[in-house]
């Protein structure tokens, strides 16, 4: 069976981007290893506790010779302008969630609202990439 | 730290857009939450996300508008008031130019079923903002 194991997104700091899904979001590190052999290349990775199987992990935008200095600085800009991608967060809860969030600093771009699907909300991590926070409808099978 | 890309700010105010549409904000506060000038602050918006932020701001609104005018039984006063216009006369205008028929025609098209589909919020905010119109175009349509 094939599974999603590890996902990357891109961020502008890998320090910045720790703190905030550490701290602000209470992801845990599930891998923090520098390799001097690869330029201090850092593979860095996070996971909501209690979820084993899967982990984000926080990209450095490379430069040459990995990626062009041309490539990297247009990564850098449509992760700016929040249209490198979204990371969508599930929840048992979405008011109490977004409640504990925002306590912590979170800066919500839509608070929860209804929608047919369920409560959902979205922010963005400081890289800019854009998070949701989904509370899904239990809907019946069948 | 690395420096943040100068588009990160200008995402705050395209954020600020989307998060407090329902608000009497305008392009000045658009302007303070990318700490620019307000002139400079539209320039910059323009260029980087192809439309000014009076555009992106009043059609956030209008697609706001019209995902109440599918989803709810409030009245088109209340649904203007709701996203943050105050005057329903412009709102009126505003709505026919961008998506070619009154706020009460617009409603009436849609069966409700239609507003259950199960499609993330984020895509319709995306999908749903309508093409900006002004009443330039209307006039060069009118003249060809």
């Amino acid at each position: 069976m094939i599974r999603i194991a590890v996902a990357h997104i891109w961020v502008h700091d890998q320090q910045e981007a720790l703190d905030f899904y550490t701290k602000k979001l209470g992801m845990e590190v599930r891998a923090d290893v520098s390799f001097p052999e690869m330029g201090e290349f850092r593979w860095l990775t996070v996971a909501p506790p209690g979820q084993e199987d899967v982990e984000i992990v926080l990209m450095p935008i490379p430069g040459p010779p990995v990626m062009d200095a041309e490539t990297a600085e247009q990564v850098r800009t449509v992760m700016a302008k929040g249209f490198a991608g979204t990371v969508f967060l599930a929840t048992d809860d979405c008011q109490k969630s977004y409640e504990e969030l925002k306590a912590r600093g979170v800066e919500f771009t839509e608070a929860p609202e209804q929608r047919p699907y369920g409560i959902d909300s979205g922010f963005r991590d400081p890289s800019g990439n854009s998070i949701r926070l989904t509370q899904v409808l239990d809907v019946p099978v069948g | 730290m690395t420096a943040v890309p100068p588009a990160r700010h200008l995402l705050r105010a395209k954020d600020l857009a989307d998060a407090h549409y329902a608000e009497s904000i305008g392009v000045a506060d658009m302007a303070r939450a990318a700490r620019l000038s307000q002139a400079h602050f539209s320039r910059e918006f323009k260029r980087t996300f192809g439309e000014s932020p009076h555009q992106y701001l009043l059609t956030r609104r209008l697609e706001r508008a019209a995902a109440l005018l599918r989803t709810t039984d409030w009245s088109v006063a209340d649904v203007c008031v709701a996203v943050g216009l105050s005057s329903i006369g412009s709102f009126t205008t505003s709505f026919g130019r961008m998506f070619g028929k009154s706020p009460t025609a617009y409603r009436a098209s849609f069966p409700p079923a239609a507003a259950w589909a199960m499609v993330p919020a984020c895509i319709t905010r995306v999908y749903g903002r309508p093409k900006h119109r002004t009443f330039r175009e209307d006039s060069e349509k009118s003249a060809s």
